[in-house]
């Protein structure tokens, strides 16, 4: 039996620019079931690690959430924060964004964990990866060794916070407990460090990139949580190493039955990971469903783009079927009200110009895609004219106001190696 | 791309170094400290014909990069030579560079840093005309427009700076420049690894036109396999310096030689629904440093086929297993301090007491290898285990080289020549010495 984990509804995510207003994330609703691995796939701007981060709690100013749900299955924690905060609570799940922010960060790590592309920031470069570890499992520890009271979890994090400034401080600090210290060495071994004793030692410095992506799944990994979402985890790696970190984070679902939200621009990651699948574009999600759904049967257009525009591995040489023109810049006062991929898209009929909602695909119900294709087939007669779109004025399209891009989230690909980085004058 | 290519090579590369040096400060060499080569291009030859899109594959740190930009010589080689249309690149001076510089061009990876801030796009395309003192003002002026319309944006954009635009926009104005000159050759230093998937869709398109119109001969620099694939005629395989492997895009593609191609092929994900079930071998570990290559064949540390010797009866896995284990004993990779129980051995002076060796060799043999080994190879591992907890490393490993040394390690395999080289022993002579030993597929 599966059951809903996570029920997004209705966020919208929004920075507050100089540009003006920037619609990141608007009114997308996203369902995930216990033990699955939902992928979300989209370019640059399509909102994907605003979606993410919004989920998180990551969301720092300019940006903010200025509206929606975000719904966690736990019935231990639905009874917990309860008697503090009723209206936050509905059966056994609970609205985090009713909460207050100490009681949502209290759910980092034990609930939820990140893993990023860059692991280096995850880590502080003054102390052993072990340690590190240590700390994280202790973190955890200390917070399931007491009663489920919004107060303790609350002084747990707060404990935590301080013994890591201390060990800041103190660089030489030694292991909390060598429980800890041998759980941190087993959960090395578990992301398939070799010779994790050796290495537990070691500092970040002295790891290569896939070992550190490794070691930062570990510590998101030691406190059990329910849910780990990964933004773009392997898009930093080289390919061979990329695919030694998608077999681990494969082996270790299906070991710990862990949920998996993916983020990634790179269909072939969705493929070899995903139960289920959104494509996002300009903020929302413009079709979801399974894997087969979204890949082989998809209805809307920007999906067939997308997947045609990818260069085939196996195939022959035919000539790649690119979408024209560029992404929506997403500032509020430029957005109109009609289907965002109305400019680009080969088949925009008058129709697509009324904000498509989401229509069922089939007849089973867990298709959905948001474009009038699903209701009726294209018509020549309704088609838009070619310069439809043409006054306005798409030129500098995707630079504005990314939020995305400050993660880097689609600045691929090529980890430089000082050798890779050398020289290179002008022309 | 069409296949109907003159076979005369424009570029002959023949035995490129280049090497950085790393502690060659004055404070290094007042300390007395040796410089420190970092090889990242170790004797690379390769032709690349008129007409043709050679391609360079390889991962990060492979030197697929500093070979770009040695052979535009935008870097100075350490040895080694380079032919465009038959002259010795690095001997040309005076006017003679300044053909080359006009018939060679450049596209850079990221369109956000290659374009100068403060030059609107118009002076952007328009500069290597007025460096090469071409045409008129006016012919210039025209020569921008045509270029930018060519490349897909609009002539009246002219007077916009870089930032005005996406990413996408940014590499077709890098086209335009790389264009001005009406070069023969052009080197593409991952020019779409920056773009989103459509974008860069959109851009390799527009260089597949460009190259037929006017005739261009491009040398592809990617980590893409997918792009790679799509884009090239022929592909050389980089690792760690050196190319592995080259031959024909198909060929390459549909029968890969050597194990390196072959686990790279194996690793990219294919955005298909069937990829779930695709049965692929993963390969372990990382890329060595340049630094310190090892010897003999360079993908020895990770290679899954590497060859055992001839009378070892053992099986593939476990071989390289042990092989794994032999070198983390050269490196000195194992702690000692910390086998077995908190404290359960003495190891003050680097050494175990005597009547502790053979629990102490049991701990580690059971923390470093998961397999069990015929009787014959455990006893050999226990012995040379057992040296290591007398402190004696190099007894060591000598033990476990002469048992089981392998031929990639003595000698680094040629390319050799043909249509389809790999540099690897299970296609050279070493492979006639070894029969038995197929190929993975
Ligand atoms: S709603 Fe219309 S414009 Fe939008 S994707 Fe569908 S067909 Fe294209
Ligand atoms: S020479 Fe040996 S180690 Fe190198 S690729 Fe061939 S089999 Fe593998």
């Amino acid at each position: 039996m599966t059951e809903d984990i996570l029920q997004v509804r209705g966020l919208s995510t929004r920075f507050f620019t100089q540009e003006g207003q920037v619609n990141a994330v608007s009114d997308l609703d996203l369902t995930i079931e216990r033990g699955e691995v939902f992928g979300i796939v989209g370019e640059s701007g399509s909102g994907k690690s605003v979606t993410a981060r919004s989920i998180m709690d990551l969301i720092e100013p300019p940006g903010e959430i200025t509206e929606g749900e975000i719904r966690y299955r736990n019935a231990d924690f639905a009874e917990t924060v309860g008697d503090d905060h009723p209206g936050a609570v509905d059966g056994e799940f609970v609205n985090l964004l009713e909460l207050p922010p100490a009681i949502r960060q209290s759910l980092r790590g034990t609930s939820f964990s990140m893993i990023f592309q860059d692991p280096e920031s995850s880590f502080n470069p003054t102390l052993t990866v072990g340690e590190q570890l240590a700390e994280a499992v202790e973190v955890q520890r200390r917070a399931s060794a007491r009663p489920r009271s919004t107060r303790a979890r609350t002084e747990s994090e707060e404990y935590s916070l301080g013994s890591l400034m201390l060990s800041t401080v103190l660089p030489s600090k030694k292991y909390v407990s060598d429980e800890s210290r041998e759980r941190a060495i087993e959960l090395l071994e578990l992301v398939g460090i070799p010779d994790p004793v050796e290495r537990a030692d070691e500092y970040p410095h002295e790891y290569s990139g896939g070992m550190l992506q490794r070691a930062m799944i570990a510590q998101a990994l030691a406190g059990e949580p329910d849910i780990l979402v990964a933004d773009e985890p392997t898009t930093a790696l080289d390919v061979t190493i990329q695919a030694q970190v998608l077999d681990l984070l494969d082996d270790l679902q299906k070991e710990t039955g862990m949920t998996i939200l993916l983020i990634t621009h790179n269909l072939g990651v969705i493929a070899r990971m995903c139960d289920r699948v959104g494509v996002m574009y300009a903020g929302e999600i413009v079709e979801r469903g399974s894997l087969t759904d979204t890949f082989d049967e998809h209805v809307h257009p920007y999906t067939e783009g997308l997947l045609g525009s990818v260069p085939d591995l196996e195939g022959a040489n035919r000539r790649l079927q690119p979408i024209p023109g560029n992404v929506p810049t997403l500032l509020d006062h430029e957005m109109e009200d009609r289907c965002h991929f109305a400019d680009r898209c080969p088949k925009a009929m008058e129709d697509c110009l009324d904000h498509p909602p989401e229509f069922d695909a089939d007849e089973r119900g867990d298709h959905e895609v948001r474009c009038v294709l699903a209701e009726r087939d294209y018509d020549e007669g309704r088609a838009l004219p070619p310069d439809y779109f043409d006054e306005t004025e798409r030129t500098a399209a995707d630079k504005h106001a990314d939020p995305d891009r400050t993660e880097e989230d689609v600045q691929p690909e090529r980890t430089q190696s000082p050798v890779e980085d050398s020289g290179g004058g002008g022309l | 791309m069409s296949t109907d290519r003159s076979e005369r090579p424009l570029v002959r590369v023949d035995d490129l170094q280049k090497y950085f040096w790393e502690q060659d400060s004055i404070l290094d060499r007042l300390l007395g400290d040796e410089p420190v080569p970092v090889r990242a291009v170790d004797g690379v030859s390769f032709e690349i014909r008129e007409g043709e899109t050679l391609g360079l594959v390889g991962e990060s740190g492979c030197g697929k990069s500093t070979t770009g930009e040695t052979l535009l010589r935008l870097q100075e080689p350490t040895d080694g030579q380079v032919e465009f249309d038959g002259d010795n690149v690095y001997d040309l001076s005076g006017s003679e560079l300044t053909d080359f510089r006009r018939e060679a061009q450049v596209v850079f990876q990221d369109p956000f840093s290659s374009l100068d801030p403060r030059m609107t796009v118009g002076e952007t395309v328009q500069q290597p005309l007025d460096v090469h003192e071409i045409g008129t003002d006016d012919e210039r002026r025209e020569r921008v427009r045509d270029l930018l319309e060519r490349v897909g944006l609009s002539a009246d954009q002219l007077d916009r700076y870089p930032h005005e635009f996406s990413g996408g926009q940014r590499q077709r104005i890098g086209i335009a420049r790389a264009l001005a000159l009406e070069p023969e050759f052009i080197v593409l230093d991952e020019p779409t690894s920056a773009l989103d998937v459509s974008v860069q869709a959109q851009v390799l398109n527009l260089l597949d036109d460009l190259q037929a119109e006017f005739d261009l001969t491009y040398l592809l620099i990617s980590h893409d396999l997918s792009v790679i694939r799509h884009v090239c005629d022929r592909v050389a395989v980089m690792y760690l310096g050196e190319i592995v492997e080259i031959g024909p895009v198909q060929e390459l593609f549909d029968d890969p030689k050597h194990p390196y191609t072959q686990a790279l092929l194996e690793s990219v994900p294919r955005a298909s629904t069937d990829e779930r079930d695709r049965d692929r071998e993963t390969l372990a570990g990382d890329v060595p440093s340049p630094r310190d290559p090892p010897s003999g064949c360079r993908f020895r540390t990770r290679c899954p086929q590497v060859i055992s010797p001839e009378e070892l009866e053992i099986d593939q896995e476990t071989y390289r297993e042990l092989m794994t284990l032999r070198e983390r004993v050269e490196r000195r990779d194992i702690s000692l301090e910390t086998v077995g129980d908190e404290d359960q051995f003495d190891l003050d002076d680097g050494t175990v007491p005597d009547e502790d060796v053979p629990a102490f060799v049991e701990a580690l043999r059971n923390r470093l290898l998961d397999t069990d080994l015929p009787a014959a190879h455990e006893e050999i591992v226990e012995r040379a285990l057992a040296e290591l907890a007398r402190g004696n490393w190099d007894e060591a490993a000598a033990q476990l080289r002469e048992e089981y040394e392998s031929v990639c390690e003595r000698q680094n395999p040629d390319l050799g020549n043909g249509g389809h080289p790999a540099a690897c022993h299970l296609y050279g002579e070493a492979a006639d010495r070894h029969e038995g030993t197929e190929p993975l597929q």
